[in-house]
């Protein structure tokens, strides 16, 4: 019996010639992740441990990308904390403002994420690195602490679903519709504990900004990794970020799979999640009643990156944000940032009459930069439209495509772009 | 190691949004945490909940975000256990890592009712509901997380192994 392309990852970083679903294994890492929410509380758990120092310190990331610039006395506090460790650890890739971006955003950017890697961080997201190849999950802050003391992490290898793409998906269908159709097909625990393995033809039309879109909401169907095979887009990609070698690791043509979907792209329509869970999917076509919106969020780790603001602002030229709607940009990276000026992109959406953020998390999870209010409803590129998510608990967080929320700041309801005649 | 306490009833898919909002991550001190569990979706549970109590729900409890906030929102609150048909996996971690004790027992969420008064016995795995007499057995841990959770926690399991 064969390995999945993840089975293969894990069993070369715990030195065995091979590994089945279900085996615990101790893994070593090539990669240790946290944000400025999550690495306090790591910090303050790697004091109680004997280990005084982290195993590598070219091998942590320390990204300062959910509260800042600081919202607040308290965030500011956390991140205090996470420099002040920083500084201490002497850790290489410790990226604060000036410097940082959204964390799953800035790290392939940064070349520090390369196919056959195992990497962990203390956020959901970290599945992101799968488009590259590599296996990577999120863990929680007491894991991360043990990985920096250790740089190991034990995992229970995980069994696979297989997604065979096919076809080339229309001109306003994305990575994000993609996923959304897949979430609401198998529903919010359609992976669990699972790896959603991606496979087929239909990659090669998918950007490698589409692909970590992809890869990034496999935890909103509960996998524990989503990941893509490397082909020449992939490997273009690492070339041009990163000097580390990487691995391709494949599935064997016999591995097992619990479950397998044929999903043919061109079928696809414009999708978006309705509250309260990124499973209450409807293709645009589906919405038959006018659906309001106060606001529009055009970025964070699943949709702040540059071929998302090409999109949006392809849409957002020439036209308004509707009256009485908030429509707020926000670049994932710096380097994205500057790219959508040297564009011309960020004076689209400011002639638009949007508003451009310095990176950050903030309204994705409620943190700040657009938070809603009792009643108010937000069309979001983000990966989450639980209660509360984006402000009051009565509020309500829509996902959707870079395209549907740019159309839909224009009209003011939930649009695809068709609606404007694109 | 035993638990006994009255159970408070969710449902399926509760996120760790819920359990303890964003607005709140400013915070890592458990205490400040524990004053505001579960408040999305019960804004009476931080005063009814007492010492030992048993939260039960249906499937993929805490799924969502990694913050650990979350489990540690839910232990500092005084909850003893949480029984769930399923567990999104990284709160599962999570909890084990902590030191709050959960169960995987799709018998049992489905069957117990809010306000029952329930006893989970670790060693065993055995679920009694005293209240409607009825008993399950919840999945047993790998050995592997047994011992992080007798060791009370992947801090003090790592400590033992790196002296």
């Amino acid at each position: 019996m064969g390995m999945t392309m993840t089975q293969k990852i894990l069993a070369a970083a715990a030195g065995l010639d091979k590994v089945e679903a279900g085996q615990l294994i101790e893994a070593n890492l090539d990669l240790v992740l946290g944000n400025d929410i999550t690495s306090p509380v790591a910090i303050h758990e790697m004091d109680k441990m004997t280990v005084d120092t982290v195993f590598n310190k070219d091998k942590v990331a320390l990204v300062m990308d959910h509260f800042i610039p600081n919202k607040d006395i308290k965030s500011a506090e956390h991140c205090k904390c996470v420099r002040e460790f920083a500084c201490k650890h002497d850790i290489t890739n410790y990226f604060d403002v000036g410097e940082m971006g959204i964390e799953h955003a800035l790290l392939p950017e940064k070349g520090l994420t390369v196919a056959g890697d195992v990497i962990i961080g203390a956020d959901s997201h970290t599945c992101t690195y799968g488009a590259l190849g590599a296996f990577s999950t999120g863990v929680g802050s007491t894991d991360m602490a043990a990985g920096m003391a250790t740089g190991k992490a034990w995992f229970k290898v995980p069994s696979a679903i297989k997604f065979n793409l096919v076809g080339k998906p229309a001109k306003w269908v994305s990575g994000k519709d993609v996923i959304l159709h897949i979430i609401g097909m198998i529903g919010v625990d359609g992976a669990l504990y699972r790896s959603m393995e991606f496979a087929g033809e239909g990659i090669q039309h998918l950007s490698m900004d589409d692909r970590f879109t992809i890869a990034n909401m496999a935890i909103e169907a509960g996998g524990k990794n989503g990941i893509f095979p490397v082909d020449e887009v992939a490997e273009a990609y690492m070339k041009a970020h990163s000097r580390r070698a990487y691995k391709i690791y494949e599935a064997d043509e016999d591995a097992v799979y619990d479950e397998e979907y044929t999903i043919d792209l061109s079928t696809l329509k414009p999708t978006v999640a309705f509250p309260h869970l990124p499973e209450n999917t409807k293709t645009l076509d589906e919405i038959t009643e006018d659906v309001v919106i106060d606001q529009a969020v055009i970025g964070s780790c699943t949709n702040g990156r540059i071929d998302d603001l090409r999109i949006a602002a392809e849409i957002l030229k020439g036209r308004k944000v509707k009256k009485g709607v908030r429509c707020i940009v926000i670049p994932a990276t710096q380097s994205i940032y500057l790219q959508a000026m040297d564009e011309g992109l960020l004076r689209i959406f400011i002639e638009a009459g949007a508003v451009v953020s310095t990176p950050t998390c903030g309204p994705c999870l409620g943190g700040y930069m657009g938070i809603l209010a009792e009643g108010e409803r937000c069309i979001s590129t983000t990966n989450r439209n639980f209660v509360g998510r984006m402000g009051h608990v009565d509020s309500e967080v829509y996902l959707a495509s870079p395209a549907v929320a740019a159309a839909s700041a224009v009209t003011g309801k939930i649009s695809g772009p068709e609606e404007l005649g694109l | 190691m035993k638990a006994n306490g009255t159970v408070f009833k969710f449902g399926d898919n509760v996120d760790t949004d819920v359990i303890i909002p964003a607005r709140y991550l400013n915070s890592s001190d458990p205490k400040e945490l524990a004053v505001h569990c579960m408040e999305d979706i019960d804004k009476d549970f931080v005063n009814k909940v007492k010492k030992g109590d048993i939260i039960v729900a249906n499937k993929n409890f805490g799924c969502g975000s990694s913050r650990e906030h979350a489990p540690i929102a839910i232990k500092a609150a005084g909850v003893s256990c949480v029984i769930a048909e399923t567990f999104a996996r990284i709160f599962y971690r999570n909890a084990i890592n902590i030191g709050l004790p959960i169960i995987e027992c799709p018998e049992a969420a489905k069957a117990i009712e809010a306000g029952d008064e329930v006893e989970v016995d670790f060693d065993s795995g055995m679920i009694y509901d005293k209240t409607k007499g009825t008993e399950y057995k919840g999945q047993a841990f790998p050995e592997f997380m047994q011992k992080i959770i007798k060791a009370e926690g992947l801090v003090n399991y790592i400590n033992a192994q790196y002296k």
